[in-house]
């Protein structure tokens, strides 16, 4: 049976990177005892898969892993008993029964949601730039501007000159900060830091990216072209 | 929230920030305002490397037991936030708190090689806390403990105390005695004075050494009325009943032991005379096999790990074995938890267990035979001979295996050519017998050997503590001999051979059997940048030569010198059960190749029957 567990991630956890995240859950099902699948052979490992990794330095108010459990009756109080094998800044959002016929969340994350701001206590590149007044129409002259935005993309082999236009779907002040909907998943993905510099520089403004906040707001999958967080899909547990 | 003591700017910069902000799973959270007496427990290198390490984790559970102590952690910072430190300024803080060191009443650091000397320093220089002992006033008592305070005197200069032995122990009783200390606002050095009063605690300032001409210790002798002339080491002798970290600290970040470790238990009854955890921690005492079970179990839920692995020394030794492993393999089985055996014997019931635990043909057997041949592993008292091997050997390749190990050493003393042609030779042996014993049709490819070979280094507190030791240039030569002998195998194709550098082994042969002269060299290196001297990509050798030489010490003089038996050696003054008298007798019997029967077979009177327990009392 496939379960959806949605967590957010904040405070010092947002230095735990993606992989130590993986384990540290890990470790946690075994914990709180969830009935968790594992594969067959000699090093058996569970069978849980992460939506996106999430960079080092971020936090987030909605993550997403899939599992595969063994026994719905063991799931009773699942909830419960994984919020308290959690530490100070991972919380437990929700848990789902997905139907059988559900993608992973891996495959389904289509776009991402985020909020950057200036971390408190800090200045950033130009002074009260998150604060301006007119942060609105500015956002707003970026992207609904009809030409391309071209930026060249450092892969892992070569560099690729793409078009990020089309893959930004929203924009618009969110206290003190910009919220953003953007690409994300395997076939088109971009940071939000790039979406802020190429803003930026669209604007004639000098960025650094230095004690910017940034917060993964959620994750959407896509039907007939409209986004649905992937928190929507199952049945309550 | 919790507050980091760097802040975002840095922890974005270095790498891992994980090892910096503390918050893992069991670790342990107290209001400080409530607190008498914080401790912060080091270990001086990595965080990965020092979370795995089972004695730290013993002593954090055993002190925060006590609600009048919090006990927190701190490791090594790596170098880029080592440089971040000393540029921005930030001192030195504990992982769980977050507050400065030198805030703290105990630093306490667990000394475990001696290639982590510099580490050490670097610790209380980050710490802000002065490197000498005589210039400290308020800041935190500093307290080694482990197994180099076998021979603390190249550190003596940097520490307020030593703990020799056990933590289990008198640490309780140290800790009241501060508290009463702290409450009557009394000086630190008549702190020093009680606490070097209680067994197995040497307070190295009120020692005296003086030096002969030649360089050899004339006397050592406590200079204060009422301090020991012998620091007694402290052993736990009821290991059934005392401390145990059932909710050990589980890491973010992969550690090296990254598991749920079982002490199956210490000590060890071979004797072999190059090995000084052999001696320092006589007699043999075992867990409870019953109470073992327990504690895996509830270790497992408490940390989820994914593996368990036990440890001690020669751990075939342990009379529960069979009965431990097979309860172990069921439990894992239904969790889906592996199991990481140590090294063990090889025979049908080894070979069975590891068939149901890993994949025969990923996994290897190790043979340590230490020497080429007969004729040295008597010397050395290492109990294994090329029949055992040889058989073990046959036994698994019948069985599916292909891999092999061998771990030997070089240097030994009595060594001739011939000892180092044995190597080969032994090597060659096994692989013969793989294409003997299975024929072609059943083979799963060639057989895979892989002979290591490290340099020999003397240590105090062992038949070999007066040893010569070679040189560099002798350790090279050796290396390239065996090579060549490699080489002229029959089976050279099946065999690799590998050895390591022997820079690092210089060192650590000065550091091992040094003296309080050496302590000097130790902060000259660390001024001129020497950290993480066990990282062969950052050891530099020329501080060390350099810082050897202003300080006007000679390598040779700690190395390559055959010590006399009378000469007063720096560790002399502590006791650890196994006498001075039984020491010499082996080191005779090594030179005229004589064995000496493990205490199971019989005892040798070494001393350690004084405990009161253990391997001793049960022939
Ligand atoms: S006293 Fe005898 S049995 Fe005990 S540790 Fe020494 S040699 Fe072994």
């Amino acid at each position: 049976m496939k379960i959806r567990i949605k967590f957010s991630k904040y405070g010092v956890m947002k230095y735990v990177g993606h992989l130590d995240m993986m384990r540290f859950f890990q470790k946690a099902m075994r914990r709180a005892f969830i009935p968790i699948a594992y594969s067959e052979g000699f090093s058996p490992h569970q069978i849980m898969s992460f939506a996106a990794p999430l960079g080092v330095g971020m936090e987030s108010q909605g993550e997403y892993m899939d599992i595969e459990v063994t026994s719905m009756e063991g799931m009773e109080g699942a909830i419960k008993r994984l919020q308290e094998t959690m530490v100070e800044g991972i919380e437990i959002q929700g848990l789902k029964k997905l139907p059988e016929s559900e993608k992973s969340a891996m495959s389904q994350v289509k776009r991402a949601a985020y909020w950057i701001g200036q971390r408190e206590g800090t200045a950033v590149f130009q002074e009260n730039f998150f604060s301006q007044k007119n942060l609105d129409e500015k956002l707003k002259e970026f992207y609904m501007y009809p030409g391309e935005i071209i930026v060249t993309k450092q892969t892992k082999r070569s560099e690729k000159i793409i078009d990020i236009k089309p893959m930004i779907y929203k924009m618009e002040v969110l206290k003190e900060g910009i919220y953003m909907e953007v690409a994300a998943g395997s076939t088109e993905n971009i940071k939000p830091t790039m979406v802020l510099k190429e803003f930026c520089s669209f604007h004639h403004i000098p960025y650094e990216e230095k004690n910017i906040q940034i917060i993964r707001m959620d994750l959407y999958t896509e039907k007939d072209g409209m986004p649905i967080s992937l928190g929507e899909t199952g049945e309550i547990l | 929230m919790r507050k980091l003591a760097f802040k975002d700017e840095i922890l974005n910069r270095v790498e891992k920030p994980a090892r910096y902000i503390g918050n893992e799973v069991n670790s342990v959270m107290k209001d400080k305002k409530e607190i008498a007496i914080r401790f912060c427990m080091c270990f001086p290198d990595v965080y990965e490397i020092g979370m795995s390490h089972l004695g730290i984790q013993i002593l954090y559970d055993m002190f925060n037991q006590r609600e009048d102590v919090w006990c927190e952690r701190v490791y090594s910072p790596w170098i880029d936030a080592h440089e971040e430190m000393k540029r921005e300024n930030i001192p030195l803080f504990a992982l769980e708190s977050q507050d400065p060191i030198k805030e703290f009443d105990f630093l306490g650091i667990t000394i475990q090689y001696e290639m982590c000397y510099t580490n050490i320093l670097q610790i209380l220089d980050l710490s802000g806390i002065p490197l000498f002992s005589k210039e400290r006033e308020e800041e935190p008592i500093v307290i080694g403990g482990g197994p180099c305070v076998y021979n603390p005197e190249p550190l003596a200069d940097f520490f307020d105390l030593f703990y020799i032995g056990e933590g289990e122990t008198v640490y309780y009783h140290l800790l009241d005695l501060y508290k009463e200390h702290k409450k009557q606002r009394g000086k630190r050095k008549d702190f020093l004075k009680k606490a070097a009063k209680i067994p197995g605690i040497y307070v190295p300032s009120f020692y005296h050494v003086s030096y002969k001409e030649d360089g050899t210790i004339q006397s050592f002798f406590p200079v204060e009325d009422g301090i020991p002339n012998m620091v007694h080491k402290e052993l736990e002798m009821n290991l059934q009943e005392t401390y145990y970290p059932l909710k050990p600290v589980v890491p973010f970040l992969r550690a090296t032991q990254d598991r749920v470790v079982l002490e199956i238990q210490r000590g060890c009854i071979r004797g072999c005379r190059f090995c000084q955890a052999g001696m320092i921690y006589r007699p043999v005492r075992e867990r409870d096999v019953n109470k073992l079970k327990e504690y895996a179990s509830e270790m497992l839920k408490n940390t989820g790990y994914e593996e368990i692995s036990l440890s001690s020394l020669s751990s075939s030794d342990y009379s529960h074995l069979e009965e431990l492993v097979s309860f172990l393999i069921d439990q894992c089985k239904e969790r889906g938890v592996n199991i990481s055996l140590p090294s063990l014997r090889i025979d049908s019931f080894s070979l069975d267990v590891m068939s149901k635990i890993q994949d025969i043909r990923k996994s290897s057997l190790t043979f340590a035979p230490e020497a080429g041949s007969q004729r040295l592993r008597n010397v050395i008292n290492k109990g294994l001979t090329e029949e055992e091997i040889l058989g073990g050997a046959s036994l698994a390749f019948k069985g599916g295996w292909n891999r092999v190990k061998l771990y030997f050493m070089l240097g030994l003393p009595t060594e001739t050519e011939e000892d180092m042609y044995g190597i080969a030779m032994l090597s060659d042996k096994i692989a013969r017998i793989y294409y003997e014993t299975i024929p072609k049709e059943e083979r799963n490819g060639k057989v895979q050997i892989v002979a290591s070979t490290s340099f020999f280094i003397p240590k105090p507190f062992t038949p070999f503590q007066w040893a010569k030791m070679d040189t560099k240039e002798e350790f090279i030569k050796k290396a390239r001999i065996v090579n060549h002998a490699m080489k002229e195998q029959l089976n050279r194709k099946s065999i690799k051979y590998n050895w390591h550098e022997p820079h690092v082994s210089q060192l650590e042969g000065v550091l091992a059997r040094g003296d309080r002269r050496v302590g000097m060299a130790i902060l000259s290196a660390y001024k001129k940048g020497s950290i993480f001297d066990a990282w062969t990509e950052h050891f530099q050798e020329t501080n060390w030569l350099e810082a050897f030489m202003e300080n006007h010490i000679s390598i040779d003089f700690y190395t390559t010198r055959e010590r006399d038996l009378d000469e007063i050696l720096p560790w002399d003054f502590i006791d650890t059960g196994v006498t001075k008298e039984f020491l010499k007798k082996e080191w005779e019997k090594a030179l005229k190749e004589q064995e000496t029967p493990n205490c199971k077979e019989r005892c040798s009177g070494c001393g350690a029957r004084k405990f009161g327990g253990g391997v001793c009392y049960e022939n």
